[in-house]
């Protein structure tokens, strides 16, 4: 799968109370909490976000709350994909089940800028920057998890499972 | 080559050799989902073709962050979490029984070795009494609920040996503050982390929760401890099904030693708005406080309560400033009515509220207006996270919240030590 977007660019520790604040945790429409996703850190996101944007971060992306709200509020933002060069765990498995892609690469994060724009092979977890050129490798997935992003997450697995039984 | 804590318990309930890096299939012991993410789960859970929980003795759900509703939207998804928990006969905790990390150990769910997931961050809480507990979002709880298991990545273990005693005056809270500032918001990530040493030896059960709760501020997946008599003891009294304990093996494999002499710990506050960005309280003594919190599942038990009050009773909560007091669950409640620590409180100035989450995450019973500051035993002091992003939270122990409403501004509680 390719994906392809203008880079946001954000630092440390972006917690998901920033990401959709618990004020919003009473709407489960992806549309109205992408209408929220991270406007007490970056108020202009949300309106300016366009379909297939990246969003780029420092470490520890999506620490705190294991609101699973996070991960799709950022999808249904229209955000292809996060790249960051870590991410807390809940937050991990949590986008994983609902299928946002996400990327561990440092090095991507630190060759990256604000606007750039940003092509990714996620198969080949191959990042390039193609405002500068540079081409980045990205941590490829254990390959459990490959299983399920490939059947599209978690409930597309259990319901495969199931099957099989 | 032995085993950590982590490695034992999901060996035993996944049926193979689990070390550290592998991931198993496992058994799950208990699972619980609160307001905030049950329902999610719910829609999870039917997406996924399923009708019935595989066994409803193992699943709780709880209202807790939005304890009574405050919105109507709100009132519409404890609606469907009442409806779902009638038609699959699972435990229910209605608003006003507490906070679900205080409830779920408290109400006989969990014993000594067991594996069990909760669809809320602070799920780590249990590790205080021997149990392997993690936080997992809505989709993990609607797997699990359907098929009573769970993958895992084995985590690597960091030990962190706790030698020596709390000065008075010191709670666990500063001390889970003063390993967050050391560690940082993400020095265990993916990781468990057990607790041992003269510290802990040294705690009552009631202050291993809280440090226990708060190892997810460092990004770990577990904050596990062992259970001697003391910890025995307590999970017999809350109607444990087994008393049998999990040790690591003297020769396990740790990723890290770290440790610590905690004689020098001092009252410790973390500033807006990361957990690990703490000082000592002397450092901020003079910061303007315009409210306080006590309270949430951090620190919201009978012991907490007990040391504000201890220094609130005869005293005034300063004039400018309100204190909101929201026990930790019904039971707290009851106690601290009984031994006259509620009176004490509400005496001093401070305002009741249900037993519940609202405070800390923001979702009502008091939201703090733009500009202010707030002193909570909370934690998290996120960004936003009380409600209000134009609002700054400090965190602190009971303690340092107390002697701080008093004076109006973060104040050092060893001031107020009885001599």
């Amino acid at each position: 799968m390719i994906l392809k977007g203008k880079a946001w660019r954000y630092g440390r520790n972006v917690d998901t109370d920033v990401i959709i604040p618990a004020r919003y945790l009473n709407v489960s429409e992806p549309a109205e909490l992408a209408k929220h996703c991270l406007e007490d850190l970056d108020p202009g996101f949300a309106c300016g976000v366009h379909p297939g944007d990246i969003i780029v971060a420092e470490e520890n992306f999506g620490s705190g709350s294991s609101r699973e709200h996070a991960p799709v509020a950022i999808k249904a933002a229209g955000v292809s994909c996060v790249i960051a060069k870590s991410f807390a765990r809940i937050f991990y498995r949590n986008a994983i089940n609902i299928g946002l892609p996400i990327l561990e690469c440092p090095e991507a994060v630190e060759g990256i800028g604000l606007g750039d724009e940003v092509r990714v092979d996620l198969a080949g977890g191959r990042i390039e920057n193609l405002a500068t050129g540079a081409i980045f490798q990205a941590q490829p997935f254990p390959e459990f998890m490959r299983r399920l992003i490939d059947l599209g997450g978690l409930e597309e697995y259990v319901r495969e499972r199931l099957g099989k039984e | 080559m032995g085993k950590t804590i982590s490695e034992k318990i999901l060996s035993a309930h996944s049926g193979v050799d689990a070390r550290a890096g592998q991931i198993v299939v496992a058994q799950l012991d208990f699972m619980m989902g609160q307001d905030g993410t049950s329902p999610l789960a719910i829609e999870a859970f039917r997406e996924m073709g399923a009708s019935r929980v595989s066994d409803p003795a193992k699943v709780a759900m709880v209202i807790d962050h939005s304890a009574p509703s405050p919105l109507e939207g709100v009132s519409r998804l404890h609606a469907l979490m009442r409806e779902f928990a009638r038609e699959q006969g699972i435990t229910f905790y209605d608003i006003g029984q507490g906070v679900c990390h205080c409830l779920i150990p408290e109400r006989g769910h969990l014993s000594p070795g067991d594996l069990m997931v909760g669809a809320d961050s602070h799920t780590c809480t249990y590790g205080a009494v021997n149990v392997f507990a993690t936080g997992v979002g809505s989709t993990d709880l609607a797997a699990a609920m359907m098929t009573g298991k769970l993958w895992f990545k084995v985590p690597q273990t960091i030990r962190i040996i706790l030698d020596g005693a709390l000065p008075e005056g010191v709670c666990s809270k500063d001390l889970a503050l003063w390993l967050a500032g050391k560690l940082t918001a993400d020095g265990a990530t993916y990781m468990a982390i057990e607790y041992e040493g003269e510290a802990i030896d040294e705690m009552s059960v009631e202050a291993r929760f809280t440090l226990s709760n708060m190892a997810v501020e460092m990004g770990a997946k577990a904050g596990l401890m062992e259970a001697d008599a003391k910890a025995l003891q307590w999970m017999r009294e809350h109607g444990a099904r087994t008393l049998e304990r999990v040790e690591s093996d003297p020769d396990a494999s740790f990723v890290e030693t770290l440790e610590y002499r905690v004689h020098e710990v001092e009252p410790m506050v973390a500033k807006p708005h990361t957990v690990d960005n703490v000082a000592p309280v002397g450092e901020l003594e003079g910061i303007r406080i315009d409210q306080g919190v006590i309270g949430t599942c951090t620190n919201g038990r009978v012991e907490d309560l007990e040391i504000a009050a201890g220094i609130l009773r005869g005293r005034r909560v300063n004039p400018d400033v309100r204190l909101v007091v929201a026990p930790a669950s019904q039971r707290v409640l009851l106690e601290g009515m009984d031994r006259g620590i509620i009176r004490d409180l509400v005496e001093a100035g401070a305002a009741l509220v249900t037993p519940g989450c609202g405070p800390c995450v923001g979702t009502h019973n008091g939201v703090p207006g733009d500009g202010e500051n707030v002193i909570s035993t909370a934690n998290r002091n996120f960004k936003g996270r009380m409600g209000n992003p134009n609002a700054f939270i400090y965190l602190a122990s009971p303690a340092t919240v107390a002697a701080s409403v008093i004076e109006g501004s973060i104040t050092d509680p060893r001031r107020y030590l009885s001599p």
